[in-house]
């Protein structure tokens, strides 16, 4: 009788919480088996994952294209660098803070911005992240950004006397934040919040016919598409150490618009495979032609378009499809 | 609650005019409680003008129309159905990527309260109202023989299933008011048939009242307790099926037989 059912039906009939603490493992895992740049590199994916994930709200749930989520970026990147450099404070408050003002910035930008829609939305949010870098460089604000110097932070030690280095906290802390944020997004999408930001896609008119404010629930989408992307430009600066107005030039914007599309335009989990893409395979592509790597970036990314449309959320819906069937 | 006495929807001298076209020219007429109102009319008589305007997505360029005694005719049109105005749309306007269920939960919105961050949070609040909402949709897709399809995504569905779909989206917020444009377009004959008894049905469950635009001239005359004839955006006859039916101006639009129009 039980062989009759299928074997994911069967696994997932076991326990939830089986799968949960597998997970768990899994990401957790790295930190004791891997070296440290490795890990350096995990971390840097998680955070990518994040920002993307702040992307995918936008413009694959709500579809508003954003080509300047660099912007927001670099703007938590820099509030979380000034707080820790310039005055002081701890780490942790510092991402707090680049959310709020992220998710202000963006209302901000979204208010008038989304009112143009489609193309144009496009072009407004790209102009953003061409006038970001240099903006930074603005000698009237030299003393706060550190102009094309940019400014140092220090990742912060283990807390409480744990044994772990430095690299291996800032990946547990990185890792914890983007669980948190993943779950709340999870449950903002699949609440009738996140049901209007898909209505308004789908169908504008029918969305409005169906009591949703389009002009504010787009605008608050944007923000807090801009926060979550803030916040992990902060967790960024803190992990690199480092912010440059050229560490955030619209190169980052592309590079989290090609995250979201690998991963899997508007869904949860795509952003995580989005970020170990951006992270990885250039990487990958430098190690197998030092001469172009960006032709055999180019060449996989044309790959992965091709293998799998959907991206590789759309691979995994359809490997669960099949395997509950 | 006070407002039985009156009518549900009044309609009162509505002008429409697109440039230098005058599309509705002066039409008024009254939706009772729990009533099914047809509004019918050849081609370009002003229906569909007249129906987007009583939805809210066109402004009137004149009179006003009112629901339950207030004036909703300059409104946004993202408060209609808060006020209790569900509709359907002529061309199919479901959420193409989302789920029946989805679709139909979307239609909830404005009976919720969360805003993101309740949702993110999942706030006991926002847990009860999904909660409810669920319910909800779960009774509607039984009476609408959509259990089946809930879990799939909407646009695989054929066309009557989703209009049925639209249906159960615009009902879930139980409005008092119902707008149905030409729920009977696409759909063959024994679907009609359901149709008409689905009306009845839904009148009955949700003690509403239905406003429709059709051009099937036999299902509206089956299910109507009142109809509304327009031509060339003038009202022409209004009242029972027998009434209208029988209305020289009425024959003559339908017929084209000018020589009858007194």
């Amino acid at each position: 009788m039980a062989s009759e059912t299928p074997l994911l039906k069967r696994l997932l009939g076991v326990d939830q919480r089986v799968f949960w603490a597998l997970g768990l493992v899994l990401l957790v895992a790295p930190v004791f088996t891997v070296e440290s740049y490795r890990l350096f590199q995990l971390t840097l994916a998680a955070i990518y994952a994040i920002a993307i994930l702040g992307l995918n709200i936008i413009t694959g749930y709500n579809g508003q294209i954003s080509l300047g989520h660099g912007a927001f970026y670099a703007v938590g990147a820099y509030v979380a660098a000034i707080m820790m450099d310039k005055m002081g404070l701890p780490y942790w408050s510092t991402l707090p803070a680049a959310a709020v003002i992220c998710g202000l910035v963006g209302f901000g930008i979204g208010f008038p911005a989304l009112r143009l829609g489609g193309l144009y939305l496009a072009l407004t949010t790209f102009s953003l992240a061409v006038a970001v870098p240099q903006l930074l460089k603005y000698k009237g604000i030299e003393q706060w950004t550190g102009g094309v110097q940019g400014v140092l932070v220090f990742k912060p030690d283990a807390p409480f006397g744990l044994p772990l280095s430095s690299d291996q906290y800032m990946y547990l802390f990185t890792l914890a934040m983007a669980v948190l944020v993943f779950v709340l997004v999870r449950n903002l999408m699949a609440s009738r919040i996140g049901r209007a930001i898909m209505a308004i896609r789908d169908h504008g008119l029918a969305a409005e016919a169906m009591g949703m404010d389009i002009a504010r629930l787009k605008t608050n989408t944007f923000a807090v598409s801009a926060m979550i992307t803030g916040l992990a430009g902060a967790l960024s600066a803190i992990a690199v150490e480092f912010v440059s107005p050229d560490s955030f030039s619209v190169n980052l914007s592309i590079t989290l618009f090609v995250g979201m599309v690998v991963g899997g335009v508007a869904s949860i989990i795509g952003p995580v495979f989005g970020g170990l893409f951006v992270v990885f395979v250039p990487n990958l592509a430098e190690e197998i032609s030092k001469a172009a790597p960006g032709v055999i970036y180019g060449f996989i990314l044309i790959l992965f378009l091709f293998v799998l449309p959907g991206g590789v959320a759309g691979l995994l819906r359809r490997l669960v499809a099949r395997l509950l069937r | 609650m006070s407002a039985v006495a009156g009518a549900l929807l009044e309609v009162r001298d509505i002008v429409i005019r697109f440039g230098g076209v005058t599309a509705v020219g002066g039409v008024s007429f009254d939706v009772g409680h729990q009533q099914i109102c047809g509004l019918i009319g050849p081609n370009g008589a002003g229906k569909t003008s007249l129906f987007n305007c009583i939805s809210g997505f066109y402004r009137p360029s004149e009179g006003e129309i009112r629901l339950e005694g207030q004036r909703i005719s300059d409104l946004p049109r993202h408060r209609m159905m808060g006020l209790g105005i569900g509709r359907t749309f002529q061309n199919l306007a479901l959420f193409r990527s989302m789920t029946v269920r989805q679709n139909v939960l979307a239609g909830a919105h404005c009976q919720g309260r969360a805003g993101f961050l309740a949702a993110a949070l999942r706030l006991p609040a926002s847990r009860r109202e999904a909660a409810e909402a669920e319910e909800r949709a779960r009774a509607l897709l039984a009476l609408l023989d959509l259990e089946q399809f809930a879990e799939v995504p909407v646009a695989g569905l054929p066309f009557g299933w989703q209009k049925r779909v639209e249906l159960a989206r615009a009902l879930i917020s139980q409005p008092k008011l119902l707008l149905l444009d030409e729920p009977a377009g696409g759909l063959n004959h024994a679907e009609v048939d359901a149709l008409a008894e689905l009306f009845h049905a839904i009148r009955r469950n949700f003690e509403l009242s239905i406003l429709l635009v059709e051009h099937h001239m036999n299902l509206v005359m089956r299910v109507s307790d009142k109809v509304v004839a327009l031509n060339f955006g003038k009202k022409i006859a209004d009242g029972t099926p027998e009434e209208v039916r029988a209305t020289p101006e009425v024959v003559s639009a339908y017929l084209g037989e000018h020589a009858h129009a007194a």
